[in-house]
Order: C-alpha cells, then sequence, then structure tokens
C-alpha cells in the first residue's frame, strides 16, 4: 500500500512540487516503518479496514455509484438544457480529523470570519484599518467588489457573512493553510449532509467502530442563526426564506434541499414584493411579511433600481427595505470585498488590527506584486511560482511555473510587468494526501476543505465540511470541473463540544 | 404556502388530468369509428376524428396545421406534437416542468413518478405506438395519470400543497367530462333514423367505455344504454366519481375550507357553490329539453370562469 501523510506518519507533503514548501521526504524514500505507522485519527478506521473482507470497497463503491445515480438523476435533471450540471463523483474513503487538530482548526476560522466581519463594518463605515495605513485605501475603495451604497448603512449586528466558507489545506502535522475565504454566498454544503447520508447508508458497522461527530444538525444551526440576524424591530418570530436565482441555476438543487431542510419557503424575485420599504411574499393566504433573507442571488442581480438594471430575477425596492432595517439579507451585500484575492494576503493584518491576536491559521506566502519587492521575487522566480490575476477565477489568467513552459513563462512575465497590481504569487503547497479509492485501488490523492462558519448571536461550526478530492493523480486541482470529486469529512468526537461546534 | 407554488401544483395537476382527458378522448373516437366504419361504407359520414378535434378544442390549430383529419393525423396532432400544446406530449412536459419547480413542494414518489412518465413519453412517437397498437398507449397514458394521483395522495400531506393540486385535478375532470359528454352533439349518424339504432347505441356505450362508466352504469340503472341516462349519470349523479356533481362537491369543499383558513371572502367559493347548487338540484328532463349541447358548453365557459376566479384569489395577489 502506498503511504497518504493524512492516514500516515513521517509523511509530510505528499507530492511537493517546488517553491518554498519543504516537503519531508519523498514517499519512495519512507521505510516500511514508517508507512506502517498510521496517524492517530486514521487508526480506527485503518483497523475496520484491515479486517474488511477482500472486494468489501469494491462492493461497496458499485453500492455508491448506484445510490448516487439515484439522486444524481434528481439533481442532474435541474440542469437540462445546457448539462452544466453533473454529478460530482463521490470517494467512499472518509477524510478523518481528530478531535483536537479539529479544534485548533475551529479556533482558527472562528478567529478569521470575527475579523473579516469586523473588516466589512469598518470599510463600510469608520474605515480605521485605511486610515491606519494597515491596507491601501484604493484597493478597497477603488476595489470593484466594493458596494458604495452600503457605504454607511446599519445593518443588524454587525455582521456581513453569516455563511462563511474558509478554504484550508493541511500541509503538515497541525499546519493547516487557508487558500481562500468564500464571503458571498458559498455553496458545497448539501454534499457535506448528502455525503455523510451516503456514508451512513454504506458502512453503518464502521460509524459503530468510530465516533464520528454527527453534522445533520447543519440546517437547524442555520436557521437558528438566520433567526437571529433578525431586524432589531422584528417583534414576533422572525420569517425566513430562501431567495434563489431559480431552478436554471446550478446550485439550485442545494436550495431546495436546504430550503426542505429548514422548512422555510423557497421564493424567487418574484415572491416578493416591497410595500414602504418592507418586504412581503405573495401566498395564498395573501401578503407575507419577510424578517429574513438568506440570498444565493449575487449583489449584481438583487435589486434592478439599485444594482444591474436589467436584473429580472431580483426584487425592486429590497435594497432600501434594507436600508430602512426592515429585513436582513444574509449574507450582507458587500461582503465580496473581503474574499477578493487581492485583499487576501492582509487578512492575517486584519486579524492583529481587529482583535489584537496572532493569526490561528496562516495564509499561503502570498507575494503582492503591487510590491517592488515582491514583484522582484516573483520575477526572478516565476518557474516556482503560481502566479493568480487578482479578480480572475477559475484558473482563467493563471500561471503554474512549475508546469509552464519557456515560452508561457516570458509571455506571463510581460503581462505582470505591464499591470503588476494585477498579480498576486504564490509558492505551489505541498498538500496532504488522503487515501482514496480509485480504479487501481486504494491511492493517495490531494484534498481539500471547507467547513462552514455560521455567525449570528453566536459562532456554530458544524464538525465537517466539504473535502474535496483531486482524483487525477499528482493532480492538486480539486475543482469538480477539473476532475474533482468529494469525500465524507470525519470529525473524530471525544467530547460534546465538537458536536456543539461551540468553544 | 407561495401563490407561484399553488400555480405551479394547480398547473401540474391540470396538466396531468388533461393528458388522461386527451387519452380517454381519442379512445372514445377510436372505439365510435370502429362501430361506424361499416355505416360510413354505406355512404354514412364518419367524423369521429373531426369530433375529437372539436371536443379537444384543438379543430383551429389542427386546421392552421394543414391536411385532413384521418386517424393517423388526429392521433398524431392530439398525442404527439410538440407544438401543440394540448397535446399529451406537451402537457406531460408541461406537468413535468411544473413538477421540477416544486421538487420542494411535492414528495420524492410524487416527483419520481411524474418524471418517470415524461422520459417514457419521450421513447414514444407515432411510429412506435402505431406498431404497438393505440390502445394501450391510451391506456398506458391513463394509468400514469392515475398511478401519480394515488402516489400523491398516499404521501403527500394534506395541506395546502394538497387542496391546489385537487382543484387542479377536479377543474380539468370537470372540463373534460363535459366535453366528452359533447362528442355526441358533433358526430352525426348515418342517418336521423338510426337514432336509437345500433350505431347509436354502440356510440353511447363507446362514450361511457371511455371515461370508465359502463359498470357504474350497468350497476346503477340496470337497464339498456339511454341517452338521458348517460348523461345523468356524467352530469349529476354525486357517487360517480368522473361527473360534475362529483368534481363540483369536491371543489367547494376545498375552496370553503381554504375560506375558513384564511378568513377570506373569495369571489371564487360563491361562483363554485353556486355551479354545484345548479348540478345538485338539476333536472335531467330540463336539461335535454333546453338542449344538452348548450348546457354543456354554458358548463364549459362557466368552468373558464371559474378558474380565472381561483386564480385571482389564490394566485395573483396584488
Amino acid at each position: 500500500m502506498t503511504a497518504f501523510d493524512e492516514m500516515d506518519t513521517g509523511a509530510a507533503g505528499g507530492q511537493s512540487q517546488s517553491g518554498q514548501s519543504q516537503s519531508g521526504q519523498s514517499q519512495s524514500a519512507q521505510s516500511p516503518a514508517q508507512r506502517n505507522a498510521v496517524r492517530a485519527p486514521y487508526q480506527d478506521y485503518k483497523r475496520w479496514l484491515d479486517a474488511a473482507p477482500a472486494g468489501l470497497l469494491a462492493r461497496r463503491r458499485q453500492e455508491a455509484d448506484l445510490l448516487f445515480r439515484r439522486l444524481g438523476i434528481t439533481f442532474a435533471v435541474y440542469g437540462e438544457g445546457g448539462d452544466t450540471e453533473r454529478l460530482i463523483p463521490f470517494d467512499i474513503v472518509p477524510r478523518i480529523i481528530a478531535a483536537k487538530e479539529w479544534r485548533r482548526l475551529r479556533r482558527g476560522l472562528k478567529q478569521r470570519v470575527r475579523a473579516l466581519n469586523a473588516f466589512l463594518d469598518d470599510i463600510y463605515h469608520a474605515r480605521a484599518i485605511l486610515k491606519a495605513g494597515a491596507i491601501p485605501e484604493d484597493l478597497i475603495l477603488k476595489n470593484a467588489a466594493y458596494v458604495a451604497p452600503m457605504r454607511d448603512v446599519a445593518i443588524a449586528r454587525q455582521t456581513y457573512t453569516h455563511i462563511a466558507g474558509i478554504d484550508v489545506v493541511r500541509t503538515a502535522e497541525d499546519q493547516f493553510y487557508v487558500l481562500e475565504d468564500n464571503c458571498r454566498t458559498p455553496s458545497g454544503v448539501s454534499y457535506m449532509l448528502e455525503n455523510r447520508e451516503a456514508m451512513m447508508r454504506l458502512f453503518p458497522d464502521l460509524f459503530a467502530a468510530v465516533r464520528v461527530a454527527p453534522v445533520g444538525h447543519y440546517p437547524d444551526a442555520l436557521l437558528q442563526t438566520l433567526r437571529e440576524s433578525a431586524p432589531a424591530n422584528c417583534a414576533a418570530e422572525p420569517t425566513v426564506v430562501l431567495l434563489t436565482p431559480g431552478v436554471f441555476n446550478s446550485a439550485y438543487f442545494e436550495h431546495v434541499f436546504l430550503a426542505e431542510q429548514m422548512g422555510i419557503e423557497l421564493v424567487e424575485g418574484g415572491d416578493l414584493t416591497v410595500k414602504d420599504d418592507v418586504v412581503y411574499m405573495r401566498t395564498v393566504g395573501g401578503l407575507k411579511r419577510v424578517d429574513v433573507i438568506y440570498r444565493r442571488l449575487d449583489d449584481d442581480f438583487l435589486d434592478p433600481k439599485v444594482f444591474r438594471k436589467d436584473s429580472l430575477i431580483g426584487v425592486p425596492g429590497i435594497f432600501q427595505a434594507y436600508k430602512a432595517g426592515n429585513v436582513t439579507l444574509c449574507n450582507a451585500v458587500g461582503t465580496g470585498v473581503a474574499d477578493d484575492k487581492s485583499i487576501y494576503p492582509y487578512v492575517p493584518d486584519m486579524i492583529r488590527f481587529y482583535l489584537g491576536e496572532e493569526p490561528l491559521l496562516a495564509n499561503v506566502p502570498t507575494y503582492v506584486l503591487r510590491r517592488p519587492d515582491d514583484l522582484k521575487y516573483t520575477l526572478e522566480h516565476l518557474p516556482e511560482l503560481v502566479v493568480k490575476e487578482v479578480h480572475g477565477s477559475g484558473g482563467y489568467g493563471m500561471l503554474v511555473g512549475p508546469k509552464a513552459s519557456q515560452a508561457e513563462i516570458e509571455s506571463f512575465r510581460a503581462k505582470i510587468l505591464a499591470r503588476p497590481e494585477a498579480y498576486i504569487a504564490q509558492p505551489t503547497l505541498a498538500l496532504s494526501t488522503c487515501p482514496t479509492f480509485v480504479e487501481e485501488g486504494i491511492a493517495p490523492r490531494h484534498v481539500d476543505l471547507r467547513p462552514f462558519v455560521l455567525t449570528g448571536e453566536t459562532m456554530r461550526v458544524v464538525p465537517g465540511g466539504l473535502t474535496r478530492v483531486a482524483l487525477r493523480e499528482g493532480s492538486l486541482v480539486v475543482n469538480s470541473s477539473q476532475g474533482g470529486g468529494t469525500k465524507d469529512t470525519w470529525v473524530l468526537e471525544d467530547a460534546p463540544d465538537i458536536a456543539a461546534g461551540e468553544d | 404556502m407561495l401563490s407561484r407554488a399553488a400555480d405551479n401544483l394547480y398547473w401540474m395537476t391540470r396538466y396531468i388530468e388533461r393528458a388522461e382527458a386527451m387519452a380517454r378522448i381519442l379512445d372514445v373516437a377510436q372505439r365510435m369509428s370502429l362501430q361506424t366504419a361499416a355505416a360510413s361504407r354505406n355512404g354514412g359520414r364518419s367524423d369521429e376524428w373531426e369530433a375529437a378535434l372539436i371536443i379537444a378544442g384543438c379543430d383551429t390549430s389542427f386546421a392552421l396545421h394543414g391536411g385532413p383529419a384521418t386517424r393517423k393525423a388526429v392521433i398524431e396532432f392530439l398525442a404527439f406534437a410538440p407544438d401543440n400544446p394540448s397535446s399529451i406530449h406537451a402537457c406531460l412536459k408541461a406537468a413535468r416542468e411544473n413538477a421540477r419547480a416544486m421538487r420542494a413542494q411535492i414528495t420524492n414518489e410524487a416527483w419520481e413518478s411524474i418524471n418517470a412518465a415524461w422520459l417514457e413519453m419521450q421513447t414514444l412517437g407515432m411510429k412506435k405506438v402505431e406498431a404497438d397498437g393505440f390502445s394501450p398507449f391510451f391506456d398506458w397514458v391513463r394509468e400514469r395519470s392515475q398511478l401519480f394521483r394515488g402516489v400523491a395522495e398516499g404521501t403527500m400531506q394534506r395541506d395546502d400543497a394538497n387542496r391546489f393540486m385537487r382543484l387542479g385535478t377536479l377543474l380539468e375532470r370537470a372540463d373534460s367530462t363535459a366535453r366528452i359528454l359533447d362528442v355526441k352533439y358533433h358526430i352525426l349518424l348515418p342517418s336521423p333514423g338510426d337514432i336509437g339504432g345500433a350505431v347509436d347505441y354502440y356510440q353511447w356505450g363507446a362514450l361511457l367505455r371511455s371515461v370508465s362508466a359502463l359498470r357504474i352504469y350497468r350497476q346503477i340503472y340496470r337497464d339498456s344504454i339511454r341517452p338521458s341516462r348517460v348523461a345523468e349519470l356524467l352530469i349529476l349523479r354525486e357517487d360517480f366519481p368522473r361527473s360534475l356533481h362529483a368534481c363540483f362537491a369536491e371543489i367547494v369543499t376545498i375552496l370553503q375550507q381554504l375560506r375558513q383558513f384564511y378568513r377570506h371572502d373569495y369571489p371564487s367559493v360563491r361562483q363554485a357553490e353556486g355551479m354545484l347548487m345548479k348540478v345538485r338540484y338539476g333536472d335531467i328532463e330540463a336539461i335535454f329539453d333546453a338542449g344538452l349541447h348548450e348546457y354543456l358548453t354554458d358548463t364549459i365557459d362557466s368552468n373558464i370562469e371559474l378558474g380565472a376566479a381561483i386564480a385571482r384569489d389564490f394566485m395573483q395577489p396584488a
């Protein structure tokens, strides 16, 4: 069997490519003894795996395929006409995190989201961090994701990102890096829940042998968070709805799933109407007041009176109602400026500035090319670095140094020199690998993790998240559009605080 | 419940019922054409297929299509034409689209039942059905519709969603019963002397059969088939589930429940109550004296008005 540093000790760093990351030993250099030393969180699982009859995993995988095809048919039909919605492959080997590791991670996640919320409140009000010079002013005020109409708008609890998805990777024992913050409308939580359902159906005996913290209460925690976010003037039990762009949105099934699980109405723009700055939904019993909107609709489309005029899926007047304090939007408008790639390098500084604490979770070292020193270093080390456009996404406008040809590097060099402020650079990381069931059996594959952080009256982190896995050998790309799959994420439970999600 | 959801669910079941009605209309035309085949050879007219187009409300759109109303052309148009919004194909598609938008409101079983019907419909076409026989296809459509209602009845919560689904079914069914009963008006007998004759008799029998009423007719009347009794069964008998009386009675019950729950004086409730009174205290002789066709045309019109009133009251609030 091959070594997986998620499961086995002594294999820090799966397949480091280059750059600053130090990747312990290469796999071939490991002694058999090291290979057999199973990391603590995987011990129970390994014992079960060793005792399992030959062929069990293959059989279970077939069952999983059937199970997901059944669910998948239900999911895939939403994408009919365009065929954009595909089934995301599911791997039957769980990714396991020890309780101790999780507590550290959770503290770090909460700290980070607290700082992000403080930052958003600050830049739309006092702008202390800009005045202090900790972040360049034009980086915020000229940012395309900065929503000027949000200036001085008072919102409930001063909370902007009620639901945040923070993408992290593990590179070594106790070393997590944050890859990306998602403060707008992070998706994928339905996979966390569906994957667990599937695993419990496929391996009931495993759940008897290993103490896995439950995740099924996420919809309750989310609903609780949304209720707590109601406007101050909301007297009775708040009415919460989920606003979807509609059936053609690629995440529609998640919207349906969450609305159903929370027992709230799934509304489209046309179901809502605004009268005297109050939002109502059209029901068979007449108009009903709405207090909290979990909106899975981008800022741009929210209100044609304020944002994109051509939006047919928004609600005219909703922004005015929001400003008047008569409705809460979750997440708030204008949160995109906090998860912009150009802002990411400053998050550790935000934590220090607002909380007076040292960051518990590290950022991937990032060179900001608007800084002359960083630009110089980057230009000298292009073959080792990943260079990203700050406003780009989905791998567009990106240079992967170790995989690029000399000609590609040179042409990118010219682009950087023309507009250095448009780029950042990062070393390629030695992502941890996790045992994954592929064609040839169990093999190591790279993984990342997106836990979801909820902020209401208190902060809640359900023990788990979306683990994405790069199913192609050696690939670091976990994106589902590039052969990525998902896994169930197990957080081992040793005390009740794990499931409660509170420290 | 959202108005849009009520609207979607109502139309979902209307379309399912309409697909079933279309299969029944084609079935009755098919049966009647077999009865009159002999007569038509002797110079009588065989216009069952024209009649099918008229009672389906598709005669104008078919005419635009061009071509004579042959058996094949009419079945193709009413069953498979994707561009005919009333075809079985289009109805199942529309029902499934409405269901898809309402995935959160209906049970998985209900969704799977309608989705499976649509998936199978896509594999069926004129060629295949012509080869396998039309009757099995008409039966299949009817069964899928009945299966869906059974699944919905057996799995859905008895809430507003269920009420609007029933309203859709019942309004469409009342419409379809009135239209099917009117078929005899549009099909001329070979000669006036044939009234009460063998062809006439078989045509009324085919009509009863197409609404699954032949057995019920025999049990209730224990008599040979007479037009006034067929009409009485389909219009006035409350115990026949496809009669206008049965449909209006349940529509009124549901609307009264909604009125009680939302404490609002909906115009549609009073309108439905009026229609129920008409069939509850109606007399078949009086209906025949005034003209059955006129009575049925009136009924179809007030049905359309009732549908519009329900939409105004529940699905398009200010």
